[in-house]
């Protein structure tokens, strides 16, 4: 199958802005599940509120628009009673971070098997430009028009410390690393966090004078490294693309079953 | 089938879902693309091409497909 025939055509052309990074997380998303070969009716979409959160719309599997931040909660629940099924979970940085900040830490804890792809854009882009726990130190935003003072988080320490087993982080501009990692990530058993670097350009990008779209992604190219290379130590600064965690835990629905089946035998 | 690089047929740019954002044309590494009047992109040098899809793959807009032989 084409990259094409996962979509919903009908709702083409997005709601995206001109250059958004939301759409390239779409376009590598759909290159990982047609190089995997997976049938639409084994994916289940659950997403939540914001600008990311829309991209449930435009994929032509079981999709599921859900509560803002709550979107693992319902997707624990799809993935509890249908364990065969492939759960993804693509998520906005506030959506995962801030109102859904409990439920994303306890489903790393749990080690459920389902994708958790957090499209970090530092920026609540659908709602006006208000900052995100990612905007970070001096970034201005509408609601920080004089610079932001709360502290960002590093979303894939924050993963790795609650107990996912896969953690990997790249960006847009890395556009066929993105489609690896969420490779590797639907293949995992256990909770998979992926996150992606996207561009705001109409909010970020503006008020921060990043520029367009391209040179956003440009940033992108020139502030990150490859996990454990050299160029981070010498400047702290740069942020680490890689694989963080990939490791072999009890998977919580296999759990479950087992205890399931104790309690049936009495 | 002969092996090697892929081989350019065409490029398709499906205008209804461009929005001109200018990502194809700024990291093409042959500088095949620009936008046209309509801020569409478009194959301006498509002899240039080298059917490397880096275009395709960081398309937002899913507008892009690069037809190979």
């Amino acid at each position: 199958m084409a990259v094409k025939d996962y979509i919903r055509e009908r709702f083409f052309p997005h709601m995206w802005c001109p250059g958004c990074g939301h759409g390239i997380v779409l376009n590598s998303l759909l290159r990982a599940v047609e190089q995997l070969g997976m049938s639409k009716n084994e994916i289940v979409m659950v997403s939540g509120i914001g600008c990311s959160s829309r991209i449930g719309g435009y994929v032509d599997f079981h999709t599921l628009h859900t509560l803002h931040g709550r979107a693992l909660a319902f997707a624990t629940g799809v993935k509890l009673s249908r364990p065969e099924l492939n759960v993804v979970v693509p998520m906005g940085d506030g959506d995962a971070l801030a109102i859904g900040g409990n439920h994303f830490i306890h489903a790393c804890r749990r080690n459920i098997g389902m994708t958790a792809i957090v499209m970090n854009n530092r920026i609540y882009g659908m709602t006006g430009g208000q900052f995100s726990p990612m905007s970070g130190l001096g970034i201005s935003a509408s609601t920080a028009p004089y610079s932001n003072i709360d502290r960002a988080f590093d979303v894939s320490e924050m993963a790795r410390a609650a107990g996912a087993t896969f953690v990997a982080r790249t960006t847009v501009y890395h556009a066929q690393q993105a489609t690896e990692f969420i490779k590797k990530a639907f293949l995992h058993e256990g909770f998979a966090v992926v996150e992606i670097l996207s561009q705001c350009p109409t909010h970020f990008g503006r008020r921060n004078r990043q520029g367009g779209a391209a040179d956003m992604m440009e940033w992108f190219k020139e502030n990150t490294v490859p996990v454990g290379s050299k160029k981070k130590l010498e400047n702290p600064a740069l942020i680490e693309r890689g694989i963080f965690v990939q490791k072999e835990e009890p998977e919580y629905c296999s759990e479950y079953a087992k205890i399931v089946d104790k309690a049936m035998r009495g | 089938m002969a092996k090697g690089k892929p081989k350019l047929k065409a490029h398709h740019v499906n205008r209804d879902w461009c929005k001109g954002c200018g990502i194809c044309v700024h990291f093409c590494p042959k500088n095949v693309l620009e936008l046209d009047e309509a801020e569409k992109a478009f194959a301006a040098r498509p002899d240039d091409c080298i059917a490397c899809k880096l275009c395709e793959i960081r398309c937002p807009d899913l507008a892009i497909d690069i037809e190979t032989e």
